[in-house]
């Protein structure tokens, strides 16, 4: 029966048609994921580094800025990337050429609009994050082989942030919004969750708030795996894990119900 | 707003000699003249990528003349466009309404753009609602309304300088009946208000209704003008009669009307007889022993006159 | 010759242009908290970089060798880039979907207005949001005791040029631009101009070669400048970065007003 023919294989064409989509923009996007992690290990890492680490670099944990930092970027990275995919491409499929609902007229459930994409996020991440990683070994920043791990540490974070955003972006029908999770959700997160020095550092009043938000338990357990320092604290590692679990697992759910929903309203 | 000089010949509004509109080798508008004198109602009327768009983006002074002669109010487009564009009221093909602003505030704002007062604005743009029938929808984003709505919405906005010339490029395509009736009744009232008015259409029946006189434009070039009476007095008959035949019959039955009209065309679909008494043609047609699926007997159109002029039909 | 008819057009006299600025006025009053946000993202940085990451380096050599706080140092380097990347969002993203999709322009054209106005209006528009901006910016610097000279007073007009320039050339680039990827390329200059222009930095960090590169690039000019006036390192060079920034600006503006004539009067 037609009707067999399943989840697995359909939530993989829409994955394959955001694969498709994507060839087109190839090389300049792997270019920039290329360039990016360079252009910031050098400029944040090498250059702003050599004048933190003439300050109290015990605060750092003992190991040179760039070797501090490169971690916090590679998951702050994920989070950008994941944040942008998870906005403007959903509501190009439900508003803007509305190819889900496209979608939708044919055996693919909303269901499987939802996995596909966030199965090609995580795609788009791995490709990013490896990158990303290869640039930090290359730049001698990793004092760590568990730097690999750092990889999918870092994926998780960025599908902690795409599932609930994906879920919010189905609601949406103009990109108003949009602009604010980005100016008010993602740069402050960039900026106020450990990626450029310890959360210590803020005033006292901000450190529980930062402890709420996915980005510093990403940046922690990215950061803890490239130092090799995980092994210490054990427990915590997994805390941070769970959080990040948590929320990638939650705003799954929501984004298959919210895409499911919107594609039966039309 | 900067004076102008008075015309040298203040008669036509639009005056236009060997206009010719060229992009790269392609010829869209070749070498045409014409006169749209005050008051008139003035159509082009042609088939898709007959030159019309062309012709009125160089009247409405946003397309440079190619070569040939073209003033509108009396001044040169090149060199005087902004005070032209000022007394011409502009509405183009597709609604270039700005969906960022309400309803009110589309009006409002193009006032400004002609350099009229905030307050005017204010008033000219209440007035227009109340004329566009949209008076209710005056807060709405333009986004959200139908097509009939943003087209009377385009209609009042380029009347906010009161103009002395409309130019109206397809201005009822894509509607629906009714939104059409609406528009042309706006349309008319103006004209009675002594507004030129210069449209293009692919529709017979709007040329019919809104032009007192026309030109038919086919492949950038201007083949019959004259008031849509005259056009179908002179190439056509008064009636015309269309028989439609079975799949396939119709291309056997060359040489059994021949005699029955004064010209017969043989499209796709149908075949039409052009004869001034069509009852006698259809009555001819039965004596013959042909058995038509349907039989239609009609007033000659400015369609007829076209199909004469360029042996093919407008809707192509 | 396109330049000389321009001249005049910038004059605040050029009342057709301004009446484009009142149409963006009319738009923004309903989304007046993008207009909003933008403020924040300096002061974010601000807040993170120069307060949290400058508390691990303490001071760093200023404009004149001097070594000067770091908050005193990054900040009005944070409001030189604010500059460039307002400036550059509206001369860009904003300016291409207004000219190629929203044919707000087309409309425009019909009436006594010309191309040449729009360029102008367009841009008169953006400046003056990015004045606001900088206004609001000095403010907290004031507020933090971030400004220590008098000079600070043409620190507003300095972020004013600096819009002026980026805004024109943005706009110049973006009238050749055809789809949406070639905004690429506007970020791969963008991201290294904000990260390596004396940004967060002094420009003795560099080799002696790569200074005479960064000292010629135009987001420097505008650092430079409004760190100078700040501080109140006043020097001759300081004309050399206005006049840099201000031909930038007029050819960037002669090169639109061109193109736009050419892509709307067809």
């Amino acid at each position: 029966m037609a009707s067999l023919a399943h989840p697995r294989t359909t939530f993989g064409r829409v994955f394959e048609h955001r694969f498709r989509q994507y060839r087109r923009t190839f090389r300049a996007s792997l270019f920039s994921s290329f360039l990016l992690p360079v252009l910031f290990l050098t400029a944040m890492g090498l250059g702003l580094g050599a004048y933190v680490d003439d300050g109290t670099s015990e605060a750092l944990g003992g190991v040179p800025y760039l070797v501090f930092l490169a971690p916090g970027l590679l998951a702050a990275t994920a989070m950008q990337s994941a944040a942008f995919e998870a906005t403007f491409p959903i509501m190009g499929g439900l508003v803007w050429n509305r190819t889900f609902h496209a979608m939708f007229a044919t055996p693919i459930s909303g269901r499987d609009v939802a996995l596909g994409n966030l199965a090609w996020i995580t795609v788009r991440l791995t490709l990013i994050t490896t990158v990303f990683t290869i640039m930090i070994v290359l730049f001698g920043a990793a004092s760590s082989p568990l730097i690999s791990l750092a990889i999918p540490a870092a994926v998780l974070t960025g599908l902690a942030f795409a599932a609930p955003i994906a879920a919010f972006s189905a609601t949406q029908r103009t990109v108003e919004k949009f602009n604010a999770v980005f100016r008010f959700g993602i740069t402050p997160l960039f900026l106020f969750s450990g990626t450029f020095y310890p959360v210590d550092q803020l005033p006292l009043l901000l450190q529980p708030i930062a402890w709420l938000t996915p980005l510093y338990h990403g940046v922690a357990l990215t950061r803890a795996l490239s130092l090799g320092t995980i092994t210490e604290q054990p427990i915590l590692a997994l805390v941070h894990l769970a959080v990040l679990l948590t929320f990638v697992g939650v705003g799954t759910v929501l984004a298959v119900r919210n895409i499911s929903r919107r594609l039966v309203r039309g | 707003m900067p004076h102008l000089p008075d015309a040298t010949d203040p008669s036509p509004l639009i005056h236009a000699r060997g206009l010719t509109k060229r992009f790269g080798s392609f010829t869209a508008v070749d070498a045409i003249d014409f006169d749209v004198a005050p008051g008139e109602s003035f159509g082009f009327l042609g088939p898709n990528g007959a030159g019309k768009t062309s012709a009125m983006r160089m009247i409405g002074c946003v397309s440079p003349v190619t070569s040939g002669t073209l003033r509108v109010l009396g001044h040169d487009p090149a060199s005087h466009g902004p005070q032209i564009r000022a007394r011409l009221g502009v509405v183009p093909q597709q609604d270039t309404l700005d969906n960022e602003l309400t309803v009110r505030e589309n009006l409002v704002i193009y006032g400004r753009y002609f350099g009229l007062s905030r307050a005017e604005c204010g008033r000219r743009a209440d007035e227009l609602l109340d004329f566009a029938q949209l008076a209710e929808r005056s807060g709405d984003q333009v986004e959200h309304m139908s097509g009939g709505m943003k087209r009377r919405l385009t209609i009042a906005r380029s009347l906010i300088n009161e103009p002395e010339l409309m130019l109206l490029d397809e201005p009822t395509t894509g509607l629906d009946p009714q939104a059409r009736h609406l528009l042309w009744d706006r349309l008319y009232r103006l004209k009675q208000r002594g507004v030129t008015l210069v449209l293009t259409t692919h529709y017979m029946d709007e040329a019919e209704q809104l032009c007192d006189r026309l030109v038919v434009m086919d492949k950038a070039k201007i083949v019959a003008e004259g008031s849509p009476r005259s056009l179908i007095e002179r190439y056509s008959t008064r009636e015309v009669t269309e028989l439609r035949f079975a799949p396939g019959i119709g291309e056997t039955l060359d040489g059994r009307l021949e005699g029955l009209a004064e010209r017969i065309e043989h499209l796709p679909d149908r075949i039409l007889l052009y004869a001034d008494d069509g009852e006698a043609a259809a009555a001819a047609v039965h004596q013959r022993g042909l058995q038509p699926e349907a039989v239609l007997v009609r007033r000659s159109s400015l369609e007829d006159v076209f199909l004469r002029l360029t042996g093919r039909s407008l809707a192509d | 010759m396109t330049a000389l008819r321009l001249t005049p057009l910038l004059i605040p006299g050029s009342r057709r242009s301004m009446r484009l600025v009142e149409r963006n006025v009319y738009v923004y009053r309903h989304t007046w908290l993008v207009i909003l946000s933008g403020f924040f993202e300096p002061l974010f940085y601000l807040l993170s970089i120069g307060f949290g990451l400058g508390a691990l380096i303490g001071t760093i050599p200023g404009p004149d060798g001097e070594p000067i706080p770091y908050q005193l140092f990054v900040a009005p380097a944070l409001l030189a880039s604010a500059s460039m990347n307002g400036a550059i969002n509206e001369s860009t993203f904003n300016f291409f979907f207004k000219l190629n999709y929203n044919k707000t322009f087309t409309a425009i054209l019909s009436t006594p207005l010309s191309p040449g106005d729009i360029a102008v209006g367009e841009l008169a528009w953006a400046l003056i949001r990015g004045g606001l901006y900088a206004l609001g910016f000095v403010v907290v610097m004031l507020v933090f005791g971030l400004v220590v000279s008098p000079w600070a007073i043409l620190v507003v007009p300095s972020a004013l040029l600096i819009g002026f320039a980026f805004g024109a050339v943005g706009m110049a680039a973006t009238s050749f631009m055809k789809t949406w990827q070639d905004f690429d390329l506007i970020q791969l200059v963008i991201l290294p101009l904000f990260l390596f222009s004396a940004t967060f930095f002094p420009i003795e960090t560099y080799p002696p070669v790569l200074q005479v590169i960064v000292r010629l690039t135009p987001l420097y000019q505008g650092v430079d400048l409004i760190r100078s006036l700040t501080v109140g390192a006043i020097s001759p060079i300081l004309l050399v970065h206005v006049a840099y920034l201000s031909v930038m600006g007029f050819i960037g503006l002669a090169v639109v007003s061109r193109r736009l004539d050419k892509l709307l009067l067809t």
